[in-house]
């Protein structure tokens, strides 16, 4: 099962001519500035084309009103007068993923070594570290794309020894977010099924979300690697790798391929 | 070290690359005393894999002696002779517990890759692509072997590497072939391709039980060997105006009970659908040329059972599927799952019951490694098999 979606508000605020929040129109502004310069350089019909969209993406980061927005019936701007102070990621917002995957140990093995948050950065590749403050809080510190770390406290706000572990970021948090992991044994031997949903509210809004799709890092794909990993850790005791091992790439193509690892 | 690399379609070379180095703490290094070009290289050769990339070390059937082990590896010693089995499995899933190693779970770094083609993918192959994982091949003076606790089977030191070498792959693919045809009493089985698989299918055939072997080839000393070493009574499809007629008749009008492919997705013929597939794979429209297959689902008898051995990557027009339907044919296919079927065989060599070395007729250096690429894939020099020394 697989899924990430971009939610779409139950209802929307008519009234605001606004539809764009401020992270995300400032977004807007430098990838419109960027695209309408690249454009201009161009002196073609494509490049004018392109200086025209970007000048449209200038005007909608200016302005923080969308047309194709309001069209689709989306928002980025939370809406005021809604009580969110308990709620991580308000509904109706942000990005959704949904991930199984089946792994051969008894429930009871893979909740303790979940449960031990410090253990996630071993098999999710952007987590650069988990920190466990006390029995129900602890501090994650990401890798993101680019160098775009984020960090923050969450909580453990659900949890049923063996069957789920439900999470969500706190207090001033980068990236607000919150997580539930769900574990069900199957019958005759076949193991397992471990099932993550996690929700956040992308940086950059969802503008930002589709953009990180577009260059790869879609979230539905990262958290089914960071299953497989997990299922390759705890099946096996290591994570399938080939990293470092020889080929006979010539010299330059090595060079480049590592200046593209820097870039990244 | 030395090691064979793929640059491209029709282009492999022979690069100094650095050595392996243990990676995880199931692995281990082997140093390569004897490897092998497997017909399935040609397919990479000929450029219908895709996934490969400039500089991929090739090479999936080796065998040699081990010269560093990982911290968890506690059943293999420095200086232990090992052959190692061409998928790459993990022994630990729920596929290698059920005897299904070919599919496991856990050793494919890029699953994602082939389940983008497949639906689901199964255990990583050395040096076959980057979605069968892009481990770095065997056709190299070094090779670092995953999960070295599970797959490596250690031979006793009376076995020369020549006898012992096809345990990797091309005897155990053979003898899964001919037992996925579910052999009874009386039964003949044919077998289209008279290249290492399909002789070692022969063999293996015989060993299950068959009463006939039927051959179909159109290479010479192949089917001189099937003859001769294989005791099969051969068809040489270029001879005869319809393969079906011929087997038809050597069979009583019932059709072969058993058909085996060890041909695969590059398949010569000289019939309409051959030119057609030969065509659509030209202009990229096909992978493969799917005409042995077409003829065995054709030339099956009711209620028998296609078994293919012979490696397929994508699309195939023109499946004679109401035939097997029709027929309530069985089909069995797939990588062959070595490590269920690697010591049984070897217990066999080992009593003399075969000698595996029969079909060797080139012998040379890592070095020739490009030459030889081309004249096994041109089938030129009576080549039927080759082995190469680092």
């Amino acid at each position: 099962m697989q899924s990430a979606e971009i939610l779409s508000p139950e209802s929307q605020n008519s009234h605001s001519s606004q539809n764009v929040n401020s992270r995300e129109r400032w977004l807007s502004v430098v990838i419109g500035s960027a695209v309408a310069a690249y454009g201009l350089s161009r002196r073609s019909i494509a490049g004018i084309t392109a200086a025209g969209i970007g000048a449209g993406l200038v005007w909608r980061g200016a302005s923080g009103y969308c047309a194709v927005y309001d069209a689709l019936g989306l928002t980025s701007v939370p809406e005021s007068n809604h009580d969110t102070s308990n709620v991580s990621v308000p509904y109706g917002r942000g990005v959704r993923v949904e991930q199984t995957v089946t792994i051969g140990l008894p429930p009871e093995e893979i909740y303790t070594f979940f449960r031990n948050f410090e253990n996630l950065p071993r098999f999710m590749s952007h987590l650069q570290s988990v920190t466990v403050l006390d029995a129900k809080r602890s501090h994650w510190v990401t890798k993101g794309p680019a160098g775009s770390d984020a960090e923050w406290d969450a909580e453990i706000i659900n949890e049923i020894p063996n069957e789920l572990i439900g999470w969500r970021s706190i207090d001033d948090s980068q990236v607000d977010n919150a997580g539930s992991v769900h574990f069900k044994q199957n019958p005759a031997g076949r193991g397992t099924d471990v099932k993550v949903i996690l929700r956040y509210d992308p940086p950059g809004g969802v503008l930002g979300a589709m953009t990180a799709k577009l260059f790869g890092e879609d979230p539905a794909h990262q958290v089914k690697e960071d299953l497989r990993a997990l299922k390759m850790l705890l099946e096996t005791g290591e994570i399938a790798s080939t990293k470092g091992q020889p080929n006979g790439l010539p010299h330059r193509a090595k060079l480049r391929e590592r200046l593209a690892e820097v870039v990244r | 070290m030395k090691a064979v690399c793929w640059f491209g379609k029709t282009d492999v070379r022979v690069e100094n690359v650095p050595d392996p180095t243990i990676i995880n703490p199931h692995d281990a290094i082997v140093r390569v005393t004897l490897t092998a070009i497997c017909g399935s290289d040609l397919h990479l050769y000929d450029g219908y894999i895709p996934t490969m990339m400039k500089g991929d070390i090739l090479g999936h059937e080796f065998m040699g002696e081990i010269v560093e082990v990982g911290a968890e590896v506690k059943n293999l010693k420095v200086g232990d002779r090992v052959i190692v089995p061409f998928p790459i499995c993990c022994g630990r899933c729920w596929f290698c517990k059920n005897d299904q190693w070919s599919l496991c779970d856990n050793t494919n770094p890029n699953a994602w890759m082939v389940e983008a083609m497949y639906g689901f993918g199964g255990a990583a192959l050395y040096g076959y692509s980057h979605m069968y994982g892009g481990y770095a091949g065997g056709q190299a003076e070094y090779v670092r072997v995953p999960f070295a606790d599970i797959n490596p089977v250690k031979i006793p030191d009376g076995l020369p590497d020549e006898k012992v070498l096809f345990l990797t792959d091309i005897f155990p693919t053979g003898y899964f072939a001919a037992e996925n045809c579910d052999i009874k009493p009386g039964d003949v089985v044919a077998v289209w391709g008279c290249g290492p698989v399909g002789l070692f299918a022969m063999k293996s055939a015989w060993m299950l039980g068959a009463s006939r072997v039927i051959a179909i080839d159109r290479v010479p000393e192949r089917m001189r060997l099937a003859r001769e070493a294989c005791n099969a009574e051969v068809v040489d499809f270029e001879e005869v105006d319809d393969v079906y007629d011929v087997l038809k008749e050597m069979t009583g009008g019932r059709g072969p009970d058993c058909c085996i492919d060890a041909v695969g997705m590059e398949a010569h013929g000289h019939t309409a659908d051959a030119l057609y597939d030969r065509v659509k794979q030209v202009m990229r429209i096909e992978f493969d040329r799917a005409h042995a297959l077409r003829q065995a689902l054709h030339c099956c008898r009711k209620g028998g059972t296609v078994s293919i051995p012979g490696v397929y990557g994508g699309f195939i027009d023109k499946i004679p599927f109401g035939a097997a339907f029709g027929k309530g044919l069985t089909l069995k296919m797939g990588q062959a799952h070595v490590q269920k079927y690697v010591r049984a065989l070897l217990a066999r060599i080992e009593r003399d019951e075969i000698d595996p070395s029969f079909l060797i007729t080139h012998r040379v250096r890592l070095d020739d490694a490009p030459a030889m690429y081309r004249t096994f894939r041109d089938k030129e020099d009576d080549c039927i098999k080759v082995v190469m020394r680092p």
